[in-house]
């Protein structure tokens, strides 16, 4: 079979956790399939992150440099689109992260690949087979891709257990530096980046967070909250509808766009657990769901659940508490 | 300044839900259909900026969907925008986003627009990719996962900020015309009122085939990225141990986990 491609991430000089992760899902697709697995670095200096990709079963590493200090979209299209018309690749994994999802289907639909983004499971049967959440994450819908030469998946986050490697072995992994004419192709400019707010709260240190999110419904109803989360010893945290609505700061969210928390108890109130919220909080300890519907994917991530009404049981944890 | 906002209507599963016979998809009975959530507030944007614009400009909606969806591009309408464009064909059922995309490309490019505005994903299937595809086909420049928005008409370019991982925001500039996938929270979108639902009725909604916006037979096939082989419930591992009882009992249980995992 063809190589399997590998596009590594990095933002501001530093490599993003995915990009172990892509390397360890086509480790076993390399182990089903006997393909060859290549993977590639679009940076400005691309050669600095070859010790620390140089994992076991990699075959070749290949130094894209940029001609920008940061990601910009169409330069990464373009040479994501020159690398698999030079190597011909058979399967390529980028993360569905922001930066890659800037792209990736972008290539995709120029070069008629195959194509799947947030895919959560990937086997082998003569071709890739992929798992991807539908509804919500209430189903698996599960794809294959009949046809197509190139098929290019991008994988959710912290789905895949990272691939270790070895920097202080870097000659163990071949490099090739692959010179791409991306001069001039940018059509955006980086102007600055806005830095991330520190807040007088760090929910990430909380050692318990009370969470609350859409089921909320009224503004009005947030102190009672806040109130509840002081008498239980926990912090406050949401989910980002009550982000968006402008009714609690964004240092208070947790998700994929907020912040990544890991607490000893995570007491999920009215949250159905939306792909990027469980993306920040998966890893808490102990967590406690409180949902109306059974079928909210909260439910697959928390240790205990009830399906109950939210202010119900707000009531009586009040009740509890005295 | 034309602008073309791409939306859909979405399905939400009821709790209780039924899978077809074999397997290959949701039995429509128990889906629940909306306009996408994202999709309120490319609306709403590409409306601001016709207001900002003077009111000159155009606003106009399409989708791709069967005569259902046009709840949600009357929605639209009855928002603000001037006109609705359904696209449609059999083949587009369960269609996946580069599918989607194909169609949407030979429409859009018809209007020739100096804006895109795409929500980042739908709720239903969240593939985060028909936008950015769309793109791809139209060979515009494309910016992904927008949370601000600021059009500088002298320039005929727009200031964005792009929302990051973990609350990381990059400030870029793009020139027109562009492609933007806008985020949830950039602004907030309006409600119509009665009296503009009933005359949205009025306002032009044309309906055409792959073939009408120009598509030759087979193209849509050949972009097709997957094919669905099964959907299925997911593996849920132990699954979490339900509290069952009154709400009463279930607070309880809950402090007594508390107090027992904190001490």
């Amino acid at each position: 079979m063809s190589d399997v491609l590998v596009i590594a991430e990095t933002r501001r000089g530093e490599l993003r956790e995915v990009s172990l992760e892509l390397i360890a899902a086509a480790l076993g697709v390399k182990q089903a399939s006997g393909a060859r697995l290549l993977v590639a670095i679009l940076d400005q200096e691309p050669e600095r992150f070859a010790p620390s990709l140089s994992a076991d079963g990699v075959d070749e590493l290949l130094l894209v440099p940029t001609p920008t200090e940061h990601f910009e979209a169409h330069v990464s299209q373009r040479a994501l689109e020159e690398l698999i018309e030079a190597e011909r690749p058979g399967l390529v994994l980028l993360g569905h992260t922001i930066d890659s999802l800037g792209f990736g289907p972008a290539v995709a639909a120029r070069r008629g690949l195959g194509f799947a983004s947030d895919v959560i499971s990937l086997s082998w049967e003569d071709g890739p087979v992929a798992g991807r959440g539908a509804y919500g994450d209430k189903l698996v819908a599960e794809l294959d891709f009949p046809g197509k030469d190139c098929t290019l998946l991008m994988l959710r986050p912290g789905t895949f257990e990272a691939a270790e490697a070895d920097p202080t072995h870097p000659e163990s992994v071949p490099t090739r530096s692959v010179e791409l004419a991306l001069d001039g192709v940018a059509a955006t400019e980086h102007v600055s980046f806005d830095e991330v707010q520190e807040s007088d709260v760090d929910i990430t240190k909380a050692p318990f967070l009370v969470s609350i999110g859409r089921a909320v419904e009224d503004k009005d109803e947030i102190p009672r909250f806040e109130a509840l989360a002081q008498r239980l010893g926990a912090t406050l945290s949401v989910s980002r509808p009550l982000v968006d609505a402008g009714w609690m700061p964004s240092a208070r969210q947790v998700g994929q766009s907020g912040k990544t928390v890991k607490p000893r108890v995570y007491l999920a109130l009215g949250i159905s657990g939306a792909v990027q919220h469980l993306a920040g909080m998966r890893t808490a300890e102990t967590i406690i769901a409180v949902n109306t519907d059974p079928e909210a994917p909260i439910f697959g991530v928390a240790h205990y659940g009830a399906v109950a009404d939210l202010f119900e049981v707000v009531d009586e944890l009040e009740q509890v508490l005295g | 300044m034309k602008i073309v906002v791409p939306v859909k209507q979405v399905a939400a599963l009821d709790d209780d839900f039924e899978l077809l016979g074999d397997g290959s998809g949701v039995d429509p009975d128990f889906l629940q259909l909306d306009l996408n959530e994202w999709d309120a507030f490319s609306l709403e944007a590409a409306l601001a900026l016709r207001e900002g614009d003077g009111g000159d400009g155009e606003v106009v909606v399409v989708t791709v969907g069967d005569e259902e969806s046009e709840e949600a591009l009357l929605g639209c309408l009855a928002r603000g925008a001037d006109r609705a464009l359904r696209l449609w064909s059999d083949e587009c059922r369960d269609a996946d986003p580069l599918t989607v995309a194909r169609l949407l490309a030979a429409a859009v490019a018809r209007e020739s627009p100096d804006l895109v505005l795409c929500g980042v994903q739908s709720s239903d299937a969240v593939n985060g990719a028909t936008g950015v595809a769309l793109a791809g086909y139209l060979e515009m420049p494309h910016v992904a996962v927008v949370k601000q928005l600021d059009y500088a008409a002298a320039e005929s370019a727009a200031t964005v900020k792009r929302e990051l991982e973990g609350g990381l925001v990059e400030v870029l500039k793009v020139r027109l015309p562009a492609l933007l996938t806008i985020q949830t929270g950039i602004n907030e979108p309006r409600y119509a009122n009665l009296r503009a639902i009933k005359q949205a009725r009025e306002k032009p909604l044309q309906v055409s085939t792959p073939e009408q916006v120009g598509l030759e037979a087979g193209a849509l096939a050949a972009a097709a990225g997957s094919r669905r082989r099964q959907l299925r419930p997911p593996d849920r591992g132990e699954g979490a141990e339900m509290l069952a009882g009154s709400a009463a009992e279930v607070a309880t249980r809950i402090v007594e986990i508390v107090r027992e995992r904190m001490s």
